[in-house]
């Protein structure tokens, strides 16, 4: 089984999904002859040609607005924004257009894409090429979020996502575009939308994360192993829909959480996963749930370290949490 | 009244490398495109003309309906039976023309007053209709505010409030079909108020770019609820701005439905040849408010609206029918009467729909398949109205 990072990953989704089905498009900002500004869409301009690799002027309005009617004429879009901060002039498109556009018809109109957006920091990228704005799509009726965290999942979930009747919201985790690397099989195969994974298990706390951090939670979850606390892991993967059942699952068995994003904490989704936890395990809780996350400040350049929840913040909460 | 922009104060001659400002430069490049005058005299070339008597006779016909649905409906609304109206009253041939101008297989991306259009292309006017009741009849399920309607069947998409998003999609259907092989040609409407909008520069700059095969109506109809024209744009006309995205412009007498047929036919025609899109400016005039929930006398005076009364579009072409022996007095009342008649017993059809669709729709079409927790929702719903009835009335403290 050949080792890819994320990057291979989704451009070996991209690749085989347009082999699959002639409808699958690629837009966006660089994406054709040069591959995209990450090389998400390298290769695919040689293999398909400028008609399906398109190089759009730069609007991403513009760029979700065409692919809604290419998305309404029967092709299936992937559309390209080039990071999520830049995701903020196609809000209009996205949350009035795209979400909307199946309900609002009475379900006449579909308007099925995937929109593909590296996101989050720890790149040295300031405000502009840090952000984690995945909360306000969840907040959208009509839109699917996922993230994945690793190679083998982002292969999976953007062949599933392509294939998914509804819009779907694809937030790449760019600080480990490279850095995540594992085994990931050739061909296609699916990860469903809507299931999280448990990817170790315990007994004494539930951490939830997503993407990026996860990669953190993980290693808090070892170093905290070594001081013998037995924490339980689960990758979200999927915020809309929300594995309920596997979040709950896990929380009723350990009475523990701690939800980790790098997004601002104020209506963060870890409130949400707080408040649906409470309600659903209320008797079974020993601790408050406990949030790590990013602060309510605009994303720092200088400072990124300390603002991201990185693995030292989520050991201490660990421990507090633990020892509550 | 004062035009805002006064052009002339802009100085004559300044240094460097620009093209000379000549106030008046746009209006005479982009010159006022009409067939029939007032009078209904056939004034242009007659060889431009794209409609045979009984084809004009027959867009006259909508006309007449169009204009006694927005008078009924607007009635409606003040009678308390609908909670809002937003019409064409004035801009038929705007609307009428240009849509009748596309193929069959086109596909039709409306702002909000492009109502005339969607019963063209086949929608019943009982579904229109009940989509203004929001009832049990709503093809869109109640979901959206009256006028804002999608028919599939027709190619005629759904229509949103907020201002220009559609003519991207319109861009991105005709990209489509062109990758597909389809010889479709997209139409799609806004108002002059919608080429301020960031969604008509990125709408007209991707089809330039791409030359893709696009017509762009701007019923440039003078206001934008309460803002004049003058205080939308500085261009001397709308037509003008396609200089800039590199694509044809053509300014066109809006009440006058062969002039808009005749000049949507030929930017068809080049789209549909591969020759790129088209900047149709319809000058035209919203004789009425903006919708049921305006009123203009707080912000325009009467007397701007009289010389638009004489240019009614229906007027115009009824003289221009009975010029040419298609249309006599008796023959327009017959028309009218019918079309009284047909507005009446749809009317009827449609209250008779029970008022509301049923509970369960609220959480369908959010996606494909409801997602658990909308199911979640659902129960929670019915649970509710189960224990209280009065959860499902506007005032809670009704029994």
């Amino acid at each position: 089984m050949p080792t890819m990072n994320i990057i291979q990953a989704v451009n070996d989704a991209l690749r085989l999904e347009m082999r699959r089905d002639p409808d699958v498009v690629v837009l966006g900002e660089d994406v054709g002859k040069f591959g995209g500004v990450f090389r998400a869409t390298q290769g695919l301009y040689d293999e398909f040609g400028a008609d399906r690799v398109m190089d759009t002027p730069l609007a991403e309005g513009g760029i979700i607005g065409t692919a809604v009617g290419m998305a309404l004429y029967g092709l299936r879009p992937v559309p390209e924004i080039q990071f999520a901060d830049f995701i903020y002039p196609a809000f209009d498109q996205i949350v009035n257009e795209v979400a909307k556009y199946r309900y609002r018809s009475g379900g006449q109109y579909a308007c099925p894409m995937v929109i593909r957006t590296p996101y989050g920091g720890g790149i040295k990228g300031g405000h502009y090429h840090s952000q984690s704005p995945e909360t306000h799509f969840v907040h959208t009726a009509g839109l699917k979020v996922v993230v994945p965290s690793n190679p083998y999942d982002a292969k999976g979930m953007l062949i599933s996502a392509i294939r998914d009747p509804d819009p779907v919201l694809f937030f790449e985790p760019k600080r480990v575009y490279r850095a995540a690397k594992g085994e990931v099989p050739e061909g296609e195969y699916q990860v469903p939308i809507g299931k999280a994974k448990v990817t170790r298990e315990g007994s004494a706390l539930t951490l939830v994360a997503w993407g990026s951090m996860w990669h953190e939670v993980e290693q808090a979850a070892r170093e905290a192993e070594a001081e013998g606390i037995d924490c339980e892991v689960i990758d979200l993967r999927s915020l809309q829909p929300l594995d309920t059942d596997t979040l709950v699952q896990s929380v009723k068995k350990t009475g523990r959480a701690i939800v980790v994003h790098e997004a601002p904490r104020t209506c963060g989704f870890g409130a949400e996963l707080a408040a649906i936890l409470q309600e659903k395990c209320f008797l079974h809780l020993e601790a408050p749930i406990t949030r790590v996350t990013g602060f309510d400040t605009p994303f720092p350049y200088t400072l990124e370290n300390e603002y991201l929840p990185r693995a030292p913040r989520v050991l201490k909460a660990i421990r507090e949490v633990v020892s509550y | 009244m004062r035009r805002e922009h006064e052009v002339g104060a802009v100085p004559r001659r300044q240094r460097g490398n620009h093209r000379e400002w000549e106030p008046g430069r746009f209006v005479k490049e982009f010159p006022l495109y009409r067939l029939v005058a007032e009078d209904g005299e056939l004034v242009g070339p007659p060889d431009e003309v794209t409609l045979s008597d009984a084809e004009v006779l027959k867009l006259y016909e909508l006309m007449v309906l169009n204009r006694a649905l927005d008078e009924r409906m607007i009635t409606l609304q003040r009678q308390g039976r609908i909670g809002f109206y937003i019409g064409s009253i004035g801009e038929e041939a705007s609307i009428l023309g240009s849509a009748a101008a596309m193929d069959e297989q086109d596909w039709i991306f409306p702002c909000y007053r492009e109502h005339g259009a969607a019963l063209m292309r086949g929608m019943p006017l009982v579904t229109f209709l009940c989509e203004l009741f929001g009832n049990a009849g709503d093809a869109m399920k109640g979901r959206q505010m009256p006028c804002h309607e999608a028919w599939r069947p027709g190619r005629f998409t759904s229509i949103s409030s907020p201002i220009s998003t559609q003519i991207s999609h319109a861009v991105g259907a005709a990209w489509a079909a062109r990758l597909k092989g389809d010889p479709m040609v997209a139409i799609t409407y806004f108002g002059e108020g919608g080429t301020s909008a960031h969604d008509f520069h990125t709408g007209l700059n991707f089809a330039a770019v791409r030359k893709l095969p696009v017509v762009f109506i701007c019923r440039n109809n003078g206001w934008a609820i309460s803002v004049p024209r003058e205080r939308q744009t500085g261009s001397e006309t709308i037509a003008q701005k396609a200089i800039a995205y590199g694509m044809r412009g053509e300014r066109v007498d809006g009440n006058d439905l062969l002039a808009v047929h005749a000049a949507t036919r030929r930017a068809r025609a080049r789209a549909a040849a591969g020759e790129g899109p088209t900047l149709i400016e319809c000058v035209t005039y919203r004789v009425e408010g903006h919708s049921t929930s305006d009123d203009p006398r707080a912000y325009r005076p009467a007397e701007l609206v009289e010389p638009w009364k004489q240019k009614d579009p229906l007027l115009r072409m009824r003289r221009f029918l009975a010029r040419r022996g298609a249309l006599d007095d008796a023959a327009d009342e017959r028309i009218r009467a019918g079309v009284r008649e047909e507005l009446q017993r749809v009317l009827k059809e449609a209250e008779a729909f029970a008022p509301k669709p049923p509970l369960e729709s609220l959480f369908e079409d959010v996606y494909a398949e409801p997602t658990p927790l909308l199911r979640e929702q659902l129960a929670e719903l019915e649970a509710a109205v189960a224990a209280d009835p009065r959860v499902a009335n506007p005032r809670h403290s009704d029994a």
